[in-house]
This record gives structure tokens, sequence and C-alpha cells, in this order.
């Protein structure tokens, strides 16, 4: 391991920075930047990059100005916050589960947002606010009965797998049902808003994801991460070393459903970002542990730039977002699982 | 056989051998399965007396000839179909993968099957069951010796495997909503046929399957005896002249036919090849040539009882039967989660 940077402060606050995964985040940074110009630039109306930085700083023509602050900049800004926030709550459930597969796409909690959705789609017939109000219900509403359900002397990984798979396939019953019942206009709203877009994003979108960010991701980052890495060490030796290790976990656990509730909210339930992030994450730091900051960093570069690439690739049709990350999410998962199986682990 | 798992003495006597037959579970099974089939007939939209359902059954010139000899016979015999065939694919998973949450909903063989038919339906214009029900034998076979590989084949435990059917079922599933938003005129006839329905039918529809459907039974029935003794172990299956390989591909083969078929007819259904063969372990033990019979009767009998359920909650509509099988599975499976001590993931 190379040397850290160890900050501390009077009040017996520190923190350890490491430079490996500091320039991997670093550099997550500065594709997502980059991508991000990139996609304000393009499109019906393009604009050079040059002209996309210097209308963002202020001192561009006024139509550039609109077709920036208006309608690009939203979209990004968007893609680059559901991003970090799915990465995020991606990273804080694969060690909560202590699997590299537990995430919310597989464990219930995004099928449980997508219920609370379908029934304000199909059922009430409202969209926007109410749509996101639904998607939060439903996720948080799902949070807890899983935890209540899998909660038995403690929380253990592999049940909150499997009570989350169980409820996972229950919901998805459901989800078909809301589905079934909707006419076509909404049934084809609905699974486009299944899959995943950031279509028309305002932002009006953006503004309750980013404001549960700025709350909950400093709770996750500087409150539990310390004793999300000792808890891997097994209940016994965290609750040894002087971490509450039940409390720890009901906080990850709530902020964790929070973000995904929050950006399916905003974007729809972007496929596999929460599952593939904070894979590729660990995989460039090299670090163990959750890598929760590189995570959070790489699921925004991930989303903003399969967002550029579902806008291009095929000309004239806009794919949806959830399109491209299923498809490449699937590829890479089946590459995840053959190595775990060359590696020969249980 | 005095080994008993719990630590409380056995309540009745330790029996040796072959247990005594006893008429009363077969003849129950049977009673059950003639109940639903009658209330499956009986009960629709259109409301009918048991009397006019017979004559309507008999008689070409009765007023509810055409309902019911159209519609809801056809629809009866896929259930049964459909259900035999689930419920065979889920008692044959269990005993292969030696895992009790092995189903072949859960574990995304049918929504492998239901993703080959979607892409025969939109890219090769495919209509006909007769058509696309060899894509869905495709889509099953890949997906189960995928989902087998990736899961860690004979090393696997229950939760890892369960994983990786979930993960292969939310990959299919991003394909499959993917396909529908391309093409947004077959997302209508979809979007009913991938929750699971037997809605649609039809006299050919029943025909189409039953072949392979039987062929999936006789292969399962000609399995029965080496799969119980591969739950030995491969040394022991050996020694006791069984061949593990050939067996494992019968079997695969075997889960492949019926859940092709299954899905190809009514679309992915989940939780029906999870529920009976557990609540009929109970009944039976462990023994695949009494549990698989049993199984064989009281999955159409959970099918269809599901789908009139759907039928008389759903009035004057209906809730498609994959639904309901998924909302009343769910339970059982947490249930089965927190009883046991399914460690391993």
């Amino acid at each position: 391991m190379s040397e850290a940077i160890v900050i501390r402060t009077s009040g017996g606050f520190s923190v350890r920075l490491r430079p490996r995964p500091l320039a991997v985040g670093a550099a997550c940074v500065l594709v997502a930047l980059v991508v991000a110009v990139l996609a304000i630039g393009g499109g019906d109306y393009p604009m050079s990059p040059a002209d996309v930085v210097r209308t963002l700083l202020g001192r561009g023509t006024s139509a550039d100005a609109f077709i920036v602050e208006q309608v690009r900049l939203p979209r990004v800004l968007t893609a680059l916050a559901a991003g970090g926030a799915l990465a995020l709550s991606g990273a804080a459930f694969q060690a909560l589960a202590r699997n590299p597969l537990g995430s919310p796409d597989l464990l219930g909690f995004t099928q449980g947002a997508a219920a609370g959705a379908l029934t304000v789609i199909v059922v009430i017939g409202g969209g926007g606010l109410a749509l996101a109000a639904g998607a939060v219900t439903g996720g948080l509403v799902t949070g807890a009965a899983i935890y209540l359900l899998a909660w038995r002397e403690g929380l253990h990984g592999s049940r909150l797998v499997l009570v989350g798979i169980g409820v996972a396939a229950t919901l998805t019953g459901i989800d078909g049902y809301l589905l079934t019942r909707a006419n076509i206009p909404d049934a084809a709203r609905a699974v486009l808003w299944l899959t995943g877009t950031l279509d028309g994003r305002g932002w009006g979108d953006l503004a309750p994801l980013l404001a549960a960010m700025i709350v909950v991701v400093p709770i996750v980052l500087l409150g539990c991460a310390r004793g999300l890495r000792i808890l891997e060490m097994g209940d016994d030796a965290a609750t040894a070393l002087g971490v509450r290790v039940e409390r720890v976990r009901l906080a990850l656990l709530a902020s964790a459903v929070l973000l995904s509730a929050l950006a399916a909210a905003a974007t729809g339930p972007v496929a596999f970002v929460a599952l593939t992030a904070p894979q590729l994450a660990r995989r460039l730091t090299r670090e163990p542990g959750p890598n929760l900051l590189p995570s959070l960093c790489m699921g925004a570069a991930l989303l903003v730039t399969a967002d550029l690439v579902a806008q291009r690739l095929i000309p004239g049709h806009r794919l949806p977002v959830g399109v491209v990350t299923g498809v490449l999410g699937g590829v890479y998962l089946i590459g995840l699982l053959a190595g775990r199986r060359r590696a020969g682990r249980p | 056989m005095s080994v008993t798992k719990s630590s409380r003495p056995p309540v009745a006597p330790p029996t040796g051998g072959r247990r005594p037959p006893r008429p009363a579970g077969p003849l129950a099974a049977l009673f059950f399965l003639l109940v639903v089939v009658a209330a499956s007939l009986a009960i629709g939209a259109r409301e009918f007396s048991f009397g006019e359902v017979w004559h309507g059954l008999l008689d070409p010139h009765a007023p509810a000839y055409t309902v019911v000899r159209q519609t809801r016979l056809p629809r009866t015999l896929l259930g049964l179909l459909a259900g035999v065939a689930l419920g065979l694919a889920g008692g044959v998973m269990q005993a292969l993968t030696r895992n009790p949450l092995a189903d072949p909903g859960l574990l995304g063989i049918n929504a492998g099957a239901s993703a080959a038919v979607v892409s025969a339906i939109t890219f090769l214009g495919v209509t006909s069951l007769g058509g696309y029900v060899w894509f869905a034998f495709a889509g099953a076979g890949a997906v189960s010796a995928l989902v087998w590989a990736v899961g860690g084949g004979r090393a696997a435990t229950p939760g890892r495997l369960a994983l990786a059917g979930a993960a292969v079922n939310a990959a299919l599933y991003a394909y499959v909503s993917a396909v529908e938003l391309l093409d947004t005129a077959s997302l209508d006839t979809m979007r009913f046929w991938t929750v699971g329905s037997l809605a649609t039918a039809r006299p050919s529809t029943v025909t189409g399957v039953a072949p392979f459907v039987a062929a999936g039974v006789l292969l399962t029935a000609v399995l029965a005896r080496p799969l119980n003794a591969l739950a030995l172990g491969d040394d022991g299956a050996r020694a006791l002249g069984a061949r593990p390989t050939g067996t494992r591909a019968g079997a695969i083969v075997a889960v492949t036919l019926l859940c092709g078929a299954a899905t190809a007819a009514c679309g992915p259904i989940v939780f029906v090849g999870l529920m009976v063969p557990h609540l009929v372990r109970a009944l039976t033990g462990p023994d695949l040539r009494r549990l698989l019979p049993y199984c064989a009767v009281l999955a159409p009998v959970t099918l269809l009882g599901a789908d009139v359920l759907g039928r008389v909650l759903g009035r004057p509509g209906e809730v498609q039967v994959g639904i309901v099988t998924a909302v009343a599975g769910g339970p059982v499976f947490l249930s089965v989660v927190r009883r046991r001590r399914v460690a391993g993931a």
C-alpha cells in the first residue's frame, strides 16, 4: 500500500487520503467533465467545446446561454447526480450484502420504486413531482419491508440477498399488473420510465435529488465509511473494535435506499450502474473495502457517458440511456461471474 | 431410517424400508385437480350454471358451447399442461442443483425463453406458436447452461445460484423492455404476454405444446431414479449404477423442454416451480419417485387455482395468472428463506 496522507483537525476528526484512490476519483471526474462538455455541445444545435466552456463561464451569446442553461445543462447534471447516487448506493449495498452482486437493482429496491412510480402513472395519472414522490415512497417502503423481513438477531448478508430477490420477484409481478392496467400511451410512458431515460429532464427533476445528496452523501462518506470498512472483518471483530454494528448498518441501508429511490425518481431505474460502477472503481483503485468516493465519481462518469452513447449510437434515433447501461451491464455481469468462477471463489 | 434432523425424539416409531401405501393422498390430490378443472370451466366473465357448462361441453347446440368449448376448455387444458411442466421442472431443478430455492422463473430460464420469443416476434416476424416454440427452447437451454455455469456448477450454493439467476433475469428484462420500446405496436401484445397469461389459449396452442410437454414428462419419469441416486453425491450415484454426467445432461434437457414449452405457450411464470415441490416435499419426503407424481398433479392445481382466482379478483376483466403466482409465491419463498438456514451467498 502506498503512503497515505492523514489530515487531522483539532476536534479529534481525521481523514486518511491515499494517492491511488484519489487519482482514480480525479480521473473519473475529469472524464465526466469532458463528456459533459461534449454532451452539452452536441445535438440539433451544435456548439464547439470552446463555446460550451465560454457559455458555462457566463460569457457566451444569449442564444447559446438559453440552450445550455434551459435544455442541456439540467440533463447533463441530472445524469451526473443520478449516476453518482446510484453508484454510491450500490457500493453501500454491496458492502452490506458482502456480495459484489448485491445491488439495488437485484434486491428489490428498484422494483419497489418502480411500483410506486407506476402507481402514480397508471392509477393517479400524474407526472413530474408526483411521479418522483411515488418512486421515493415505493423505494422507502420496500427498503423498510426488506429490512424487517431479513432481520433476525441482526442483519445477515446472505439473508438480505435472498429476501431481496424474493421481494424483487414479487414486485416484478405487481409492476407487470400495473402495466397491463394502463392504456397504451400510459403504458408506453411507463415502459420508457422503467427503462430509465434522461429525455426532457429539467431543473425541477434535478432539485430534489441534489438537495438529498447534499445531506446524505456526507453522512455516508464521513459518518459510515470507517464503520463499514471495519464491518468487513465480521460483526464480532467490529463490535470489539467499538463499532455499533446495527446502527451503522441501519444508517447505511437508509441512506442507500434513499439515494437509489431519488435517483430512480429523477431518471427512472437505470439498470446496472449501481452494480458495475463500484466494481470498476474497486478494480482501478486496487483497494479493499467499499471504495465509496471513487465509486461515486465512477458512477457519474459512467451514466453521463452512457447517455452520450445512447443519443449518438443510432443516427436519428435516440435510445433511452437505460438500454445502453442494461446491455453493457449484462455483458459485464457475465464477465464478472465467469471471472469469479475461474478464481474458484465459493 | 433412525436419523432425524431435529433434536426432538421422533413422534412415530421409525419404520424400516418402504412406507405402507396410503391411498388417501393421491385420491385427495386428484380430487383437488377435479375441483379446479371444474371451477376453471365454470367461472369466467359470462356466468353459467354447472348444468349449462356440462351441456356446453358436449352439445354443439347448447348456448354455452362457444364459450366453454372454444375459450375455457383450451385455457383449462393449457393450464394443466403448463402446470405439469412447471411443477416437474421445479422438482427436477431442485433435485439437480440440490437447492431448495431453484425455480425456473427465479433462475431466469423462463426469462431466457421469453427473450428469445420476443426477439423472434419482433425481428424475424415469427407469429405462430409452432414457429417460436423452437426459439423458446433455444433461449431456455442457453440460459440454463449459463446460470448453471455462472452459478458455480456443482459447487454452487443456493445463494449464489439465486443471485446468478437474478442477475441474468435483470439483464434479460432490460433487453425485453428495450425491444418493446423500439416497437410500440408489439408492446401492446407483449405486455400481456410477458407477465404470464393463459387468456390467449386456442385449441391450436394446446396441441402445439402438448407433444413437447409429453416428451419432457417421459424424460423426467425415466430420470427420477438416477436423480435420486445423485442426491448421494457422484461417487455414491456411480456405486448405485447411475451415470452422473448423463443424468445431469438429461435433466437439463428435460427442464429446457418443460420450461420452453410452458413459456412459449403462456409467457414467463414465476414461483409455481418453487412453491409446489416445497409443499409436496413436506408431504412425501425427498424421494423423487413419490415427489414428482404429486408435483405433476398439484402444480396444475396451483396454476389453475391462481388463474381462476385472477378471473374472480379482476372481474369484469382478469388478473393474469403470472401476476397471481408472483404475488402469492413471494411469501412462500420468504418463509423458506427465513425458516431454513440457507447459507452462502
